[in-house]
């Protein structure tokens, strides 16, 4: 019958839809949930260690390019400007975006000193796994956190974690757009400030 | 009278436009929001900076998470006394959102802690009562009714706001059912208690503040985006995921 045909016709593609969406979400909600849980682990380790301040920034800043998928996070906090950036200026940038990062954030490891975070599920949102987290800090109510993962760059890495609603992505967008705007565009002018910025 | 004002001015907000659910912003009044921003950054680093880092014992707030002497337990006991008095307003809140279990419980937050709690000053109703502060105002109630957040807006001395939360503030004041039951000065001292306790956690956040006030390239706009971003998840307005791989 030429209906069943159709049907099966549009199972096929259905079918065929499906296999071509799967490589894509190689990654799994359990594999990024390892991801998550193992950085954390290796993040509390530092803050446990007790090294000098200067010491911890570095080992966080070595946990941030193991973990993160650097390359995507420096690129999209550049904006527009990554479009016209030659591969030498920006490699030199996104060293510089890295300790940058390492030491804004590291510099918080107090706050974190005595508590705990929790991963508590994951599910996949667009292109890539959400993992839920909620981080336990003294004296402050419980915070949802919640970790974008992604293996678009080949393997499974982090791109952006986000702490009640606020977008470090989003904020490092903001911030290194306006250091950009302060050298008029100047983008080696911009890695000499961020080597010194966090 | 001063209600009837109050309620025309939400109704005129409420016909002006619905909720905008993206991460867009909306900052018409940037100039002016700027010159507020930099009041705001001058008053904290001349004189809430100081007063907080005194208050946690001299030390600022890098201590371990504010655990300091007295001083930081004084302006815990400060803190709970002037937000539970703020637990009526926040119960006639969830009711006017259509939530009457979070509007009981929080009464009887406020009735646990005005008592057991030694007129709020302790909060045995979160510790033993499993009763946490769920906290709400004006401006949730508003985005319940489908208000449009408005234009963003930066308040000199309370910071940043949109104009559905600034008309919710007014709201606020007007509608909390304390006025019946203290007089001005008692009324006043309630909000001097909460005050303090603003500063308190000024003193326990003392690194972040900086971070985002004293350190960014452009403290105005890490403040409202930051802001926004929190507001909007908190009222569950939150816009879509980056995926900067697709861009």
């Amino acid at each position: 019958m030429p209906n069943d045909t159709r049907r099966g016709f549009l199972g096929l593609i259905a079918a065929g839809c499906a296999f071509v969406a799967t490589p894509a979400l190689a990654l799994d909600e359990k594999q990024a949930s390892a991801l998550v849980q193992k950085s954390l682990d290796e993040v509390y380790a530092v803050i446990n260690s007790g090294q000098p301040p200067a010491q911890m920034y570095k080992a966080f800043e070595a946990i941030f390019a193991r973990y993160a998928d650097v390359d995507i996070i420096a690129r999209s906090a550049l904006g527009p400007a990554a479009r016209r950036v030659k591969p030498a200026e920006f490699a030199a940038y996104k060293h510089a975006f890295q300790g940058y990062i390492g030491r804004k954030y590291g510099k918080r490891f107090r706050e974190f000193i005595g508590s705990k975070i929790e991963v508590t599920g994951a599910r996949p949102v667009k292109s890539f796994i959400a993992v839920t987290s909620i981080a336990y800090l003294k004296g402050r109510s419980p915070m949802e956190m919640e970790w974008h993962v992604s293996d678009k760059s080949g393997q499974g890495r982090y791109f952006n974690i986000i702490i009640e609603g606020v977008n470090m992505l989003a904020s490092e967008r903001a911030e290194v757009s306006a250091m950009l705007a302060k050298r008029k565009g100047d983008i080696a002018a911009l890695t000499a400030d961020l080597q010194k910025a966090g | 009278m001063k209600r009837s004002i109050a309620l025309a001015a939400v109704l005129a907000l409420a016909a002006c436009q619905s909720a905008p659910r993206e991460q867009e912003i909306n900052d018409p009044l940037e100039p002016l929001n700027r010159r507020a921003h930099a009041f705001n950054v001058g008053l904290d680093q001349q004189v809430v900076k100081p007063l907080s880092a005194s208050m946690a014992g001299g030390k600022g707030g890098s201590s371990d998470g504010g655990q300091g002497g007295i001083g930081s337990h004084v302006v815990t006991g400060l803190g709970n006394f002037g937000s539970n008095l703020a637990q009526p307003g926040k119960a006639v809140n969830h009711l006017l959102q259509g939530r009457p279990e979070p509007a009981i419980k929080t009464t009887f937050r406020f009735l646990v802690n005005g008592t057991l709690g030694l007129a709020g000053f302790l909060d045995p109703a979160s510790a033993d009562f499993a009763l946490p502060e769920q906290d709400t105002d004006f401006g949730q109630t508003l985005a319940v009714w489908g208000v449009g957040e408005g234009p963003y807006l930066e308040l000199p001395l309370l910071g940043p706001s949109t104009l559905r939360d600034s008309a919710g503030r007014v709201v606020d004041l007007v509608i909390d059912p304390m006025h019946s039951v203290l007089n001005r000065d008692q009324y006043a001292i309630g909000l001097g208690a909460r005050a303090v306790s603003k500063a308190g956690e000024r003193a326990r956040f003392g690194d972040s503040v900086d971070s985002v006030l004293h350190e960014s390239a452009d403290s105005y706009a890490q403040t409202r985006l930051i802001w926004l971003q929190h507001r909007r998840h908190e009222l569950g307005e939150q816009g879509d995921e980056i995926d900067p791989y697709a861009e």
